[in-house]
């Protein structure tokens, strides 16, 4: 196996990663105000996530770091075709990591209500919007002979891609909704299993299609990981409905797995196809760093990325129980004082 | 204005933003872990409210550092492909690493220990605020080392047939001599930052009489901690100074304003009149200063703009080798004039502090309170120094800022995200200012009372 597919591979587990972590905090965002019945309902939604979901988030940019170190034509390319796109991300992913920590310190109704729904966009956008660019990223852009983008905007806004948006969006919602199921009690965990059926069904007909879209262009293996997708997405389903959540929490996490190893291998040797000629895709080739650098990147990462996960699952474990509107304490927040 | 312009205020706006947070962050986390460490081997009541309350405005000013890196890793590849592309080999890799070793370390212990207080054990939950402490640190080497390759590109060639730089050692991009410098003067700035911001706010509180108890050791601890960040922020930034004549001389003869070679040279501190070498209307010198810094003598020869914009005009072809002059002189003098200003109120408070005193007098309280801007204009003067000096480069000598560009984003897309990017910062800015001062002036938490046997499940000690 040669080092740049190595790297491609470890790009893919980190996007893979990000997905499955990030996903159902996402998840969680998105449904803050449907969850969420009065303050402290919400409260216990954000909690579930509160100690996790920065860390969750430092794999989105340990894949950024990873794809400018090893693919630096991909990240030029990417970063600088997708522009318009990114900025969203980016106004979403800030707005969202200060939501958090700012919510609680005002003892406001209004305050808080304004927070709640930066959160839910800042969850909710870049949960679609990681579905476009994928979409995007599997079916190729026009690239120029330089490797350059040459669309727009709204070239990247075609049907493909909108429906990749609208499968994560709904995959990461039921991914959070069974999360839910799994950390919370009593009446919260009862509304999020009923929400999760029909988020499910959702999921199962957006992220059908597009799998189905997606395998019907590149065939092979697409077939089988995205027939995979679909049957864990069945199965977390009716372990929901059984209430069997840690089961079908680990189904969700499966088929998010599974999507995205779909949609990398159907991206493989590409990691950019060009849609002008396919003489014009960056390929893991012909994007990639000297093999020098990625033998250092290669053990660095043999080196770090166990411990990484062994404090990361600890974290998860010292964080293991449910959360119940009677574990939330009083509010912090300092009071507003009318002049 | 081209795409260029906009793309360099941009990266200016948003970097000098997001480093108003990040020494903030390196400095206070180890105050804090220090006030928590005496907690747990004293027991003692008054270091737990004093963990307390500067725990609380470090996690405000954590969330808005966290929030403003995120676009710091992203814009390279949106608005300077070219750059991107050209160095990719050796610059991704830090950055990489900085998120493996560095951003998973300080968002994952940070979590367990602002939601920690009542899951782990006493001594494991101060291991936490530790760990994240040396994440924050780490944090800065790598990146640190990114940047000092683009000061001075060690370890590195350019491939003629690709036109792109490669990494030859990497053992000398993280040894570069350049990335050990700003490393030690970044660090020491850092915590001289954390004391002035901790000085400026028990300044705040004590002048009210307020809570003495949390805020006179709190003051005496940011004092010391100023007086030595401060001696090791001028000891360092005399390390860099001549590291910089050596390879950047360019940049220094624009801290100084020096058009012509002269030796010995003397140190401006202070001018009137135009800075494009044509006349001087008056200047307050010190002699044989300006030796001393670049070369380490009193009576170094230091090369003035006109001699090495003719050296680089011959080593790289023609074209303007000398940064804006006026922005690199002032930057330099304030960033120095910051710093000093920090110490002199440091020197002052242990004396007015010394052995158990209060002042008596009133003025040293709110000079203290207005001294707590000092710290972070001088770190965004000293950075728009470093950067700015360094054009017409992005990498020094070997790829200019005009060709770092990405060929392809429009100008009306930058123009976008600029517009985009202030709004939203400024917005932020003013939430965040609100919550400082707020918090600020709330004061740490009352005393603990002992909490009442029952068998009830009781509320967790922290939640959002």
């Amino acid at each position: 196996m040669a080092l740049t597919d190595i790297w491609f591979l470890l790009i893919a587990v980190l996007w893979t990663g990000y997905f499955v972590l990030e996903g159902f905090d996402f998840g969680v965002g998105t449904l803050l105000r449907v969850l969420g019945r009065d303050d402290t309902d919400r409260r216990v939604l954000i909690n579930t996530i509160g100690p996790v979901w920065d860390g969750n988030e430092v794999w989105l940019l340990v894949a950024g770091g990873a794809t400018f170190a090893a693919f630096p034509l991909w990240y030029s390319s990417l970063f600088s075709g997708f522009y318009l796109a990114l900025l969203l991300v980016l106004v979403a992913l800030i707005l969202r990591g200060v939501a958090f920590e700012f919510r609680g310190k005002l003892d406001s109704p209004r305050w808080r209500t304004t927070w709640d729904w930066v959160i839910v966009f800042g969850s909710a956008a870049p949960a679609l919007l990681w579905g476009v660019a994928f979409g995007n990223i599997v079916h190729g852009v026009p690239l120029d002979a330089q490797h350059h983008f040459t669309g727009t905007f709204f070239t990247l806004l075609n049907p493909y891609a909108l429906l990749g948006g609208v499968a994560t969006l709904s995959l990461f919602s039921f991914h959070g909704a069974v999360f839910l199921t799994l950390k919370t009690t009593g009446e919260i965990r009862g509304r999020a299993r009923i929400l999760s059926r029909a988020l499910g069904g959702t999921a199962i007909v957006f992220g059908g299609v597009f799998l189905a879209y997606t395998a019907v262009e590149h065939g092979g293996w697409a077939w089988l990981t995205s027939a995979l997708a679909a049957a864990l997405l069945v199965a977390a389903v009716l372990f929901a409905t059984d209430e069997r959540d840690g089961f079908a929490f680990a189904s969700t996490a499966g088929a998010i797995i599974a999507v995205t190893f779909t949609l990398f291998w159907s991206l493989y040797p590409n990691v950019l196809p060009s849609t002008t000629d396919s003489a014009f895709s960056l390929t893991t080739t012909n994007a990639s760093s000297t093999p020098y650098t990625l033998q250092i990147m290669t053990w660095v990462a043999v080196a770090f990325t166990p411990i990484v996960l062994a404090y990361q699952a600890w974290t998860y474990w010292v964080f293991r129980k449910r959360i119940s509107r009677g574990s939330i304490p009083a509010g912090g927040g300092l009071p507003v004082v009318r002049r | 204005m081209s795409a260029l312009d906009l793309a360099r205020w941009q990266f200016g706006i948003t970097t000098v933003y997001h480093f108003i947070f990040v020494p903030l962050t390196i400095g206070l986390s180890f105050l804090v872990a220090g006030m928590q460490t005496a907690w747990v081997r004293t027991g003692n009541g008054k270091y737990r409210r004093m963990t307390k309350f500067w725990g609380k405005l470090f996690l405000i000013n954590f969330a808005m550092g966290v929030a403003t890196g995120i676009v710091q890793e992203f814009q390279f590849g949106m608005n300077w492909s070219d750059y991107s592309t050209f160095v990719g080999d050796i610059f991704g890799a830090p950055l990489a690493i900085e998120g493996l070793l560095a951003f998973f370390l300080e968002s994952t212990f940070l979590g367990l220990w602002i939601f920690g207080w009542d899951k782990l054990p006493k001594k494991l939950h101060l291991a936490t605020i530790w760990i994240a402490s040396i994440g924050t640190v780490l944090s800065a080497y790598f990146i640190l080392a990114a940047n000092s390759w683009m000061q001075h590109p060690v370890g590195s060639i350019v491939n003629p047939a690709t036109g792109r730089a490669e990494l030859k050692d990497f053992g000398a991009v993280l040894t570069n001599s350049t990335a050990v410098g700003a490393f030690a003067h970044t660090i020491t700035a850092c915590f001289l930052t954390a004391g002035m911001f901790v000085v400026g706010i028990s300044a705040w509180q004590l002048r009210r009489q307020k809570n003495a108890d949390v805020f006179r050791p709190s003051m005496k601890l940011a004092l010391v901690t100023v007086l030595i960040a401060g001696l090791g922020v001028i000891v360092t930034g005399d390390l860099q100074a001549r590291l910089m004549t050596e390879q950047q001389p360019m940049k220094m003869a624009a801290a100084e304003a020096l058009y012509d070679t002269v030796a010995p040279a003397s140190f401006s501190l202070f001018t009137i009149g135009s800075l494009d070498g044509s006349q001087e209307k008056f200047s307050i010198r010190v002699p044989g200063v300006l030796s001393f810094m670049a070369t380490g003598t009193f009576d170094g020869r230091v090369e003035g703009i006109n001699n090495l914009q003719a050296q680089e005009q011959q080593a790289y072809g023609p074209g303007e080798y000398r940064p804006d002059v006026p922005v690199t002189y002032w930057t330099f003098r304030l960033m120095i004039g910051f710093g000093f200003l920090c110490l002199l109120i440091s020197l002052v408070g242990l004396w007015l502090f010394r052995r158990g005193r209060t002042p008596r007098g009133r003025w040293f309280f709110p000079v203290a309170t207005a001294g707590l801007a000092l710290p972070f204009l001088a770190n965004s003067v000293g950075w728009i120094f470093t950067e700015m000096g360094r054009q017409p480069w992005s990498v020094f000598g070997v790829l200019k800022t005009a060709d770092s560009v990405s060929p392809t984003v429009p100008a009306s897309s930058v123009l976008t995200s600029l517009i985009v990017f202030t709004l939203l910062y400024g917005v932020l800015a003013v939430v965040d200012g609100v919550l400082m001062v707020r918090y600020a002036k709330a004061g740490p938490p009352p005393p603990e009372e002992p909490a009442a046997e029952s068998d009830e499940p009781r509320p967790a000690a922290f939640a959002y």
